[in-house]
C-alpha cells in the first residue's frame, strides 16, 4: 500500500489502534462468583478457563451479607469457542458446587459506572 | 478497571429490582412498499419486514445473555399505515388485509407486537385517513399482535375535533368488537396528541415519516431499581433526592445505550434513540406508583402526588440525557394503571381517580393509560376525554395520549384482567355528566398562541 502523505498514515495508525482498543474491550469479560460455601470453586473455573485459551487479567473478592462475591476479569481474545457456551460451562461448574457463576461482557459494567 | 462493588451493585439491579431493558423497537419505513394494488403493497410489507427484521429476536436474545441483562420484548414499529395504503385501499376492509399482513409478519419473524396501523390527522382526516380508522375496529377484532394508533392534535396545529369525536366511537366499537375478550382490543389503540416519531413503546408506537428507512430504538425501563435506591435514602432533603434519581436514571439508561448500539451493529441497523422512561410492569417491584410512595406519599393519588410525579420525571430525563447520545421517543415516567400493581391498590383504596391521573398527565411523559371504565360510558364522554388529554398535550407541548377501555358488561366495583404484560385493573368511575353538545360541533380547536415562535 503506498503511503500518499503524512496525514492519511496517520489516519490509518489512529484508527488501527482505536479498533484494537475496541477489540480489546470487546473480549474483556466478567465472570462473578456468588454463594455461600466456595470450596474448589476458584480451582474448578480456573482450571475451565485455562484449558480454553481464557486469560485472567484480575481477581478480586469480598463477602457481602454472608455471600462471597468473586469477580475475575477476564480476557477471551484467544478463546475458540461461542460466548453462549463458555457461559454455560461456567454456569454448570457453578451448579455443581452450589453457586451462581454468571459471565456478561465487561462494557455493561463499564458503561453504567463511567462517565 | 471495573471494580467489584460496581459489577456487586449492577447485577443486584438486574437480579433483584427489575433492571431490564423493555424492549428493543426496529422502526421500519413502509413507505416504498405501497402500490395501487392491495394485494402486492401486502406482499411488499410481508417481504420487507421479514427481510430486515428476521434476526431482531435472535439478536435480541444474543445481547441479553451476553449482558446478563434481560431485553423484555422485541417489537416492530411501521410508517403509519393510513400512508401506505393510501394508493390502494379503497374500503376500510381494505386496510383490514394489511392489518392481516402485518399480524403474520410479526408472528413469522417472532416480535410480540407491531405498531403503526395508525394515521396522523393532527389538521385534517384524508379519505384514507378516514377509511384506516374507520377499520381499526375490526383490524384490532381480527389480529392478536398489531397496534393502533390515531395522533389527533398538535400545538403546532391544534386539535382535530372532528378526529376526537370520530375516536370516541372507535373506541367504543373496539370496545364492542372485542368485548369476548373483556374489550382487549381497547388495550392495543391509543389516540395521541404530539406523537413523537420514534417512540418505541406500544401501543403507540409507529415510525414517523421524518425517519430514515430503519432505526433501532431502545426502550429503558427500572422503576424498581429508582425505588431501591431511593429506600436506601429514607430521610433525605429534596436535593439528595432528587441527585439519587438523577444517578440512578443515568446508569439505567447506560444500559439502553449500550443495548442499542450493540443490536443496531449487529443487525446493520442504525441506531435511532433510547426512550428513557419509567415503565412499570404488573410484576411487584416495578411499580412508579411504589416510588411515589417511597417518596413520602401514603398512596398515589394522595395531595403531593402531582408535585412528586413532576420531579422524577424531571430528575429522570436529567439524568438520562447524559447517559445517551440520543434521546427521545416519550422519556419519562409512565403512569398506566393496569400494569402497575401500586396505582390498582391505589385505586383500589379509593385514593386514586381519573381526575387526579389527569393532573399528573400534565407533568409526565404519558397519558390516561390503561384505565379500565364501565362499559356503558357513552362514544361522546370517551371523545370528551380525549379532547381534555389533547388539549393538555397542546397547551404544554407535550405528549400525551388516551389509552382507556370501556370494558362491555362490566361496571365500577368490577376488575378486567387483561393477562400478562397488560395486567388487570379495576373498573374506574367517570364523571357521568354530558358533553355531547361540545364534541358534536364540527371542525378544529385553533393551534395556541404560543406556539407560534417564528
Amino acid at each position: 500500500m503506498e503511503v500518499k502523505s503524512l496525514p492519511m498514515s496517520k489516519f490509518f495508525f489512529i484508527f488501527a489502534a482505536k479498533f484494537q482498543n475496541h477489540i480489546d474491550k470487546m473480549n474483556r469479560t466478567i465472570i462473578t462468583v456468588v454463594g455461600k460455601d466456595t470450596v474448589g470453586i476458584i480451582a474448578a473455573v480456573c482450571t475451565y478457563l485455562a484449558e480454553h485459551n481464557i486469560n485472567i487479567l484480575d481477581i478480586s473478592q469480598t463477602i457481602v451479607q454472608e455471600f462471597f462475591n468473586m469477580m475475575m476479569i477476564v480476557d477471551i481474545s484467544k478463546y475458540e469457542g461461542k460466548f453462549d457456551e463458555m457461559a454455560e460451562q461456567l454456569r454448570l461448574i457453578g451448579d455443581e458446587k452450589g453457586v451462581q457463576v454468571k459471565c456478561q461482557r465487561e462494557d455493561i459494567f463499564d458503561k453504567m459506572h463511567r462517565i | 478497571m471495573i471494580n467489584i462493588s460496581e459489577v456487586i451493585e449492577t447485577n443486584k439491579m438486574i437480579e433483584h429490582e427489575n433492571l431490564d431493558v423493555r424492549t428493543i423497537t426496529m422502526g421500519i419505513s413502509l413507505l416504498d412498499c405501497s402500490s395501487d394494488n392491495v394485494q402486492v403493497t401486502c406482499n411488499n410489507i410481508y417481504n420487507k419486514i421479514t427481510r430486515l427484521a428476521s434476526n431482531l429476536v435472535q439478536t435480541g436474545e444474543d445481547i441479553a445473555h451476553e449482558f446478563g441483562i434481560p431485553i423484555v420484548n422485541k417489537r416492530i414499529s411501521v410508517t403509519p399505515i393510513s400512508l401506505v395504503g393510501a394508493a390502494s385501499c379503497r374500503t376500510p376492509y381494505d386496510y383490514v388485509q394489511i392489518a392481516q399482513t402485518l399480524d403474520v409478519a410479526a408472528r413469522e419473524v417472532g416480535v410480540n407486537f407491531i405498531g403503526g396501523y395508525s394515521a396522523v390527522v393532527s389538521k385534517g382526516m384524508t379519505a384514507s385517513d378516514e377509511l384506516l380508522i374507520r377499520s381499526i375496529p375490526d383490524a384490532l377484532a381480527q389480529t392478536e399482535r398489531i397496534c393502533a394508533s390515531v395522533n389527533v392534535g398538535s400545538t403546532k396545529t391544534g386539535i382535530n375535533m372532528d378526529a376526537v369525536r370520530l375516536m370516541g366511537d372507535i373506541v367504543k366499537q373496539t370496545a364492542v368488537k372485542t368485548a369476548d375478550r373483556d374489550s382487549l382490543g381497547c388495550a392495543k389503540l391509543v389516540v395521541l396528541c404530539n406523537a413523537p416519531d420514534d417512540n418505541p413503546f406500544m401501543a403507540g408506537a409507529f415510525h414517523g415519516v421524518s425517519e430514515a428507512d430503519a432505526i433501532i430504538n431502545v426502550g429503558v425501563s427500572g422503576p424498581g431499581v429508582v425505588k431501591y435506591a431511593l429506600e436506601q435514602i429514607p430521610d433525605a432533603n429534596f436535593e439528595v433526592l432528587c441527585e439519587t434519581i438523577k444517578k440512578t436514571a443515568f446508569k439505567i439508561t447506560r444500559v439502553g445505550q449500550l443495548v442499542a448500539q450493540e443490536a443496531s451493529a449487529r443487525l446493520g441497523v442504525p441506531f435511532g434513540i433510547i426512550d428513557l422512561s419509567l415503565a412499570p410492569t404488573p410484576a411487584i417491584g416495578d411499580s412508579v406508583a411504589d416510588i411515589l410512595e417511597c417518596i413520602g406519599l401514603e398512596r398515589a393519588g394522595a395531595p403531593g402526588t402531582t408535585a412528586a410525579l413532576a420531579m422524577l420525571n424531571d430528575q429522570v430525563k436529567k439524568g438520562g440525557v447524559m447517559a445517551s447520545s440520543y434521546v427521545g421517543g416519550l422519556s419519562g415516567a409512565f403512569i398506566p394503571v393496569s400494569e402497575d400493581q401500586g396505582m390498582i391498590d391505589a385505586v383500589n383504596a379509593g385514593a386514586l381517580n381519573i381526575e387526579k391521573l389527569e393532573a399528573m398527565t400534565c407533568v409526565c411523559s404519558v397519558g390516561l393509560d390503561m384505565i379500565a371504565i364501565p362499559g356503558t360510558t357513552s362514544a361522546t364522554t370517551i371523545a370528551g376525554i380525549i379532547a381534555d388529554e389533547s388539549a393538555i398535550g397542546m397547551v404544554n407541548q407535550k405528549t400525551t395520549a388516551v389509552r382507556i377501555i370501556p370494558v362491555i358488561g362490566k361496571t365500577v366495583g368490577d376488575v378486567v384482567e387483561f393477562g400478562g404484560l397488560l395486567g388487570y385493573a379495576p373498573i374506574m368511575p367517570v364523571n357521568g355528566f354530558d358533553c355531547s353538545t361540545f364534541v358534536n360541533r364540527g371542525g378544529r380547536i385553533p393551534a395556541p398562541i404560543h406556539s407560534f415562535k417564528n
